[in-house]
């Protein structure tokens, strides 16, 4: 296990007042609100500063906790001596609104645990209508632009919350097998009855909200449904118009390019995007015009007898006359 | 332990009266209205009896609630959080994807 500095996590000298530890916390709390704060990192952060919250804010933790850290640098490993808490009185109550069951084993090792139902009634009227109902959870899901176009399973791994038969809170791995219907899109939910927190005294299961990532793709882009892709084409398929093939994700289609084209245009490929069973989605063409480099006496000529052939000033607009 | 599961999507066609609402956000109805009158939540239809709520709702009261517990902020800073978060949402978006401005305007 390893120490944690928590006065380096809030970024506060070890002789901070009352005061600055909770403006500390308070300023780096709505910095890292995984609601607010959209890193990957942001929601491990804000545990850590309110698991470092939770040890400052009360005198007694404090004094406890800096009875042995001077001598500790964060990362170092640690364990505590057996009788450290000796005339400190902290265990089993005292603790904030904070979300116990995702302290460190740190925090563990030192303070106990919390129960989580001995929490006070909550915004909104919570808890106390629908008491004993284990708590709801969120994570985040990252699938590919193909599972979300064909429907996957996925298989993942989250630390539930469960509590024992003393009322105390203990994270447990639980595999989750969850079959996602195709023509899921980016920040959608998925919710999973029962798949949250175990409910005490008798109480139900509290739900899992997963949140949809999509992983980037080599050449899709993706808008809510829709599908964007640049497509390259030659100055005499712009020119003449032909027949491409273009890649959508339901395989290769063949495109009509009109004749005189130019970069930029954009073509539609109607219900070619994600369509879930009741919605759907198009993808969208901008061409790209590629100007091949001509690498011989040949292909130079062929250039020069079309600047010949067909006189031609692309800066008119802007008042040029060549 | 190894469990499989089927799931609810919330997309854009999901719809949810207020008692549905209520049950599934752990909330209580007066909660809801609050929020309403904040200017938090849209639903659809004039009477609450008719009142629909999308999958946008839910989120919205999962983060009001969240924004509460975990920083205090009262109802009328959720609805500016919530509003502020929404326009830094669709400016990254646009900003990651550029060509969604044109190809909107089709």
């Amino acid at each position: 296990m390893e120490f944690k500095d928590y006065y380096t996590t809030l970024g506060i000298e070890k002789t901070a007042t009352q005061d600055e530890v909770k403006r500390a916390y308070r300023k780096l709390a709505r910095k890292f609100h995984p609601d607010v704060n959209k890193d990957p990192d942001a929601e491990k952060r804000f545990k850590e500063v309110g698991e470092a919250y939770e040890v400052l804010q009360d005198t007694e933790k404090r004094a406890a906790y800096d009875k042995f850290g001077s001598n500790w640098q964060a990362g170092q490993d640690f364990n505590p001596p057996p009788d450290w808490d000796n005339n400190f009185e902290f265990q089993g109550g005292g603790y904030t609104e904070a979300d116990a069951s995702q302290f460190s084993d740190f925090f563990e090792s030192l303070f106990g645990r919390q129960s989580e139902f001995n929490q006070q009634e909550q915004f909104g009227g919570r808890q106390s209508a629908y008491y004993g109902k284990g708590q709801d959870l969120h994570a985040k899901i990252s699938i590919s632009l193909e599972d979300s176009y064909k429907g996957s399973k996925q298989s993942l791994v989250l630390q539930r919350p469960t509590v024992d038969a003393k009322g105390h809170v203990k994270t447990t791995p639980h595999t989750l097998n969850v079959t996602i219907p195709k023509g899921v899109i980016e920040g959608q939910r998925i919710r999973l009855e029962g798949q949250g927190a175990v409910g005490s005294a008798n109480g139900a299961n509290g739900d899992l909200y997963l949140e949809i990532n999509l992983n980037s793709h080599p050449f899709f882009t993706v808008d809510k449904r829709d599908i964007l892709l640049t497509l390259p084409i030659t100055p005499w398929e712009a020119a003449l118009g032909a027949s491409v093939p273009v890649p959508t994700l339901g395989g290769t289609v063949e495109l009509k390019i009109p004749p005189g084209s130019q970069t930029g245009k954009k073509m539609r490929l109607k219900g070619r995007g994600i369509a879930s069973t009741k919605m759907s989605g198009d993808q969208y063409v901008t061409l790209a015009v590629i100007v091949p480099t001509p690498e011989n006496d040949t292909q130079r000529e062929l250039y020069k007898s079309m600047a010949e052939a067909m006189p031609f000033n692309p800066r008119s607009s802007l008042g040029m006359s060549s | 332990m190894t469990t499989e599961i089927k799931c609810t999507v919330f997309d854009e066609e999901c719809s949810y009266r207020l008692r549905d609402l209520c049950r599934l956000c752990r909330v209580r109805a007066q909660f809801i209205h609050d929020l309403i009158d904040e200017g938090i939540l849209s639903p659809k239809g004039s009477h609450p009896g008719d009142w629909r709520f999308g999958a946008v709702e839910i989120k919205r009261i999962q983060i009001s609630i969240r924004l509460h517990n975990d920083l205090r902020i009262n109802l009328p800073g959720t609805a500016l959080a919530l509003d502020l978060l929404e326009e830094i949402d669709d400016l990254r978006r646009r900003q990651s994807h550029p060509e969604i401005l044109h190809a909107l305007e089709k």
